[in-house]
């Protein structure tokens, strides 16, 4: 810091007889940020690529401690966030879906509305959704946890133990997760979708149901399933992955852990725009 | 926290199990574990070395204490010798395995005949019950639900008088309790080796009496749970407890190994620091 003040003052004196640079401090904050980018990035790719390597080859290593771990994530990571996932889809069934519906048939594009909705709530807005609803509620307390495990020497504990840490504490989390966010996903979208005609319904807008469905049907397409399963279950690893990554790979102390939470949230939402414009160019290209 | 100045000694009238543990049989083939000219890093700067030259060879049903004054490096020694992190430099073998040329598969089943509890109330699982985690790597080695490990860490509980706190979350019960607890969820694999970093630190007096009479029929093979002689390596900031039931004496002393000998060499030392261990404790570790 002293460094970097110094040298402000540094430039500032000599601004009057020599181009003016780029403050030191300012090149330090940049250089330092870029580093901790490919730091963080490397990182990731490591302790994704050992998970990776780890579920391959010990998935069904003591399978009966495990795989009850990976279905109280999909409980935990799943089937406990249904409710508030019901009532998003509700809610944005009637504020999105609804008025989009409406307006399309104030203009004359009824036929339209199986597509707008397939491109919007299947391909974009569920997956979203999903994951940030499980990013929030469960993602997060994932740092918490696996930070204190790290802070309490929990995890030397289990190394003691002959217990691989990635093995217990990442692979369900990571397996779990994507499972949940698949299903989340799945139910948000059908509940938007029916909530979403329910409003338009209601505003009396002349679209029988029969209709609806059948322009759904035809919108949807295979590559829709098989990229939405793809898609959310890749947000659903990024967030396991990342979160895990935020807990476990530095000794935390306690002033730390909001940190390292709120790094885990931004580092997600990076990474899931990133995978997103990957999909993007996918659904073109098929 | 230190140990209390009144040590429990043993007396004649006291009954067998208190007695020290008996002098092992002579060492015949080759040793348990054995570093030869190692050097032990830190965690936390894994360039630097926190004890050089160490060259120890731990034979079945040794009783070794190691003391040292508090960050000498006793801990990441421990961990070490007993196969948890790797050498920076010299052999470091496992039941005569150089674990530096084994296959991860079978470095894990010579790891796991050595057990190690760390200091600080042998880092239990805080989410879990003490059944559960006494379970943990009873289950997860023998591929096991929790019930059918029950019968096992039902008895063990018993034999470490935990029983009545099998489903209490850690959380809620005693430091010294705890310690307990590690040392249940290190035993319930009946390893042949057990590590045990500062097991005394924080106990009262009767705790220090029931933890020394435990480790003594453990290393005899009267525990009631390995049934033969347990190879028991602890470390200690405090000789004065150990001076009685230990049988080998080692100290760490500015990075230094030093292999002191048995009881009678560790009274008759004249090297300052155990001189120390054996008047005044340290305040920690």
């Amino acid at each position: 810091m002293e460094r970097g003040t110094n040298s402000t003052t540094d430039v500032s004196s000599s601004a009057s007889i020599l181009p003016i640079p780029l403050p030191r401090a300012y090149l330090n904050f940049v250089g330092h940020k870029l580093l901790n980018f490919i730091q963080t990035v490397h990182g990731l790719t490591a302790f994704a690529l050992i998970t990776l390597g780890v579920t391959i080859t010990q998935f069904n290593t003591a399978s009966r401690v495990i795989h009850p771990l990976i279905r109280a994530q999909i409980y935990r990571a799943g089937v406990c966030l249904v409710p508030m996932i019901s009532f998003l889809a509700v809610a944005l069934g009637f504020v999105i879906i609804g008025q989009t519906v409406s307006l399309l048939t104030r203009v004359g594009a009824n036929d339209l509305a199986g597509t707008v909705m397939v491109t919007v709530v299947v391909r974009e807005l569920g997956p979203i959704v999903a994951a940030l609803v499980v990013l929030a509620r469960v993602g997060t307390a994932t740092v918490t946890e696996l930070g204190m495990a790290r802070a309490l020497g929990e995890v030397e504990a289990l190394e003691a133990l002959g217990i691989d840490p990635i093995h217990y504490l990442v692979m369900p989390r990571v397996l779990g997760t994507a499972i949940a966010v698949f299903g989340l996903t799945v139910y948000f979208i059908i509940g938007t979708l029916v909530s979403g005609y329910l409003f338009a319904f209601l505003q009396d807008v002349p679209l029988r149901p029969e209709a609806y469905a059948n322009q759904l049907i035809h919108a949807l397409g295979w590559q829709d399933f098989a990229l939405l399963a793809l898609k959310t279950s890749a947000f659903g690893i990024v967030v396991a992955i990342v979160c895990c990554y935020e807990g476990l790979a530095h000794p935390l102390r306690m002033e730390e852990v909001a940190t390292a939470t709120t790094r885990a949230v931004v580092d997600s939402v990076i990474i899931w725009v990133l995978l997103d414009a990957l999909f993007i160019i996918v659904y073109l290209l098929v | 926290m230190s140990t209390p100045d009144h040590i429990p000694s043993g007396t004649s009238s006291e009954p067998a199990a208190s007695q020290p543990p008996s002098e092992p049989a002579t060492p015949n083939g080759s040793p348990q574990i054995e570093l030869i000219d190692v050097t032990v890093g830190t965690a936390l700067a894994p360039d630097s070395a926190k004890v050089e030259g160490v060259n120890w060879r731990i034979w079945a049903g040794d009783y070794w204490v190691v003391g040292g004054s508090p960050g000498s490096g006793k801990t990441e020694l421990m961990a070490t010798a007993a196969g948890l992190t790797r050498p920076r430099r010299g052999v470091y073998r496992l039941f005569g395995q150089d674990m530096n040329r084994l296959a991860a598969d079978r470095q894990l089943d010579a790891r796991l005949r050595v057990g190690m509890v760390y200091d600080g109330g042998g880092r239990l699982f805080h989410q879990m019950t003490v059944a559960q985690n006494v379970a943990l790597p009873f289950c997860y080695h023998r591929n096991c639900s929790l019930d059918e490990a029950n019968e096992t860490v039902g008895s063990l509980l018993e034999l470490m008088g935990l029983s009545r706190l099998a489903y209490q979350r850690v959380g809620g019960i005693t430091w010294s309790l705890r310690q307990r607890v590690g040392w249940a969820r290190a035993l319930v694999l009946r390893p042949e080796a057990l590590f045990l970093d500062n097991p005394l630190v924080g106990l009262d007096a009767s705790q220090i009496r029931w933890s020394l009479e435990f480790l003594s029929r453990l290393a005899d093979g009267r525990d009631g749970w390995n049934n033969r002689r347990t190879t028991l390596v602890v470390s200690t900031a405090d000789f004065r407890p150990w001076q009685r039931w230990g049988r080998q004496f080692a100290l760490l002393n500015q990075g230094r190994w030093l292999q002191l000998g048995g009881p009678a060499e560790l009274g008759s030392s004249q090297e300052p620091l155990v001189r120390q261990l054996l008047s005044a404790p340290f305040a920690a570790g």
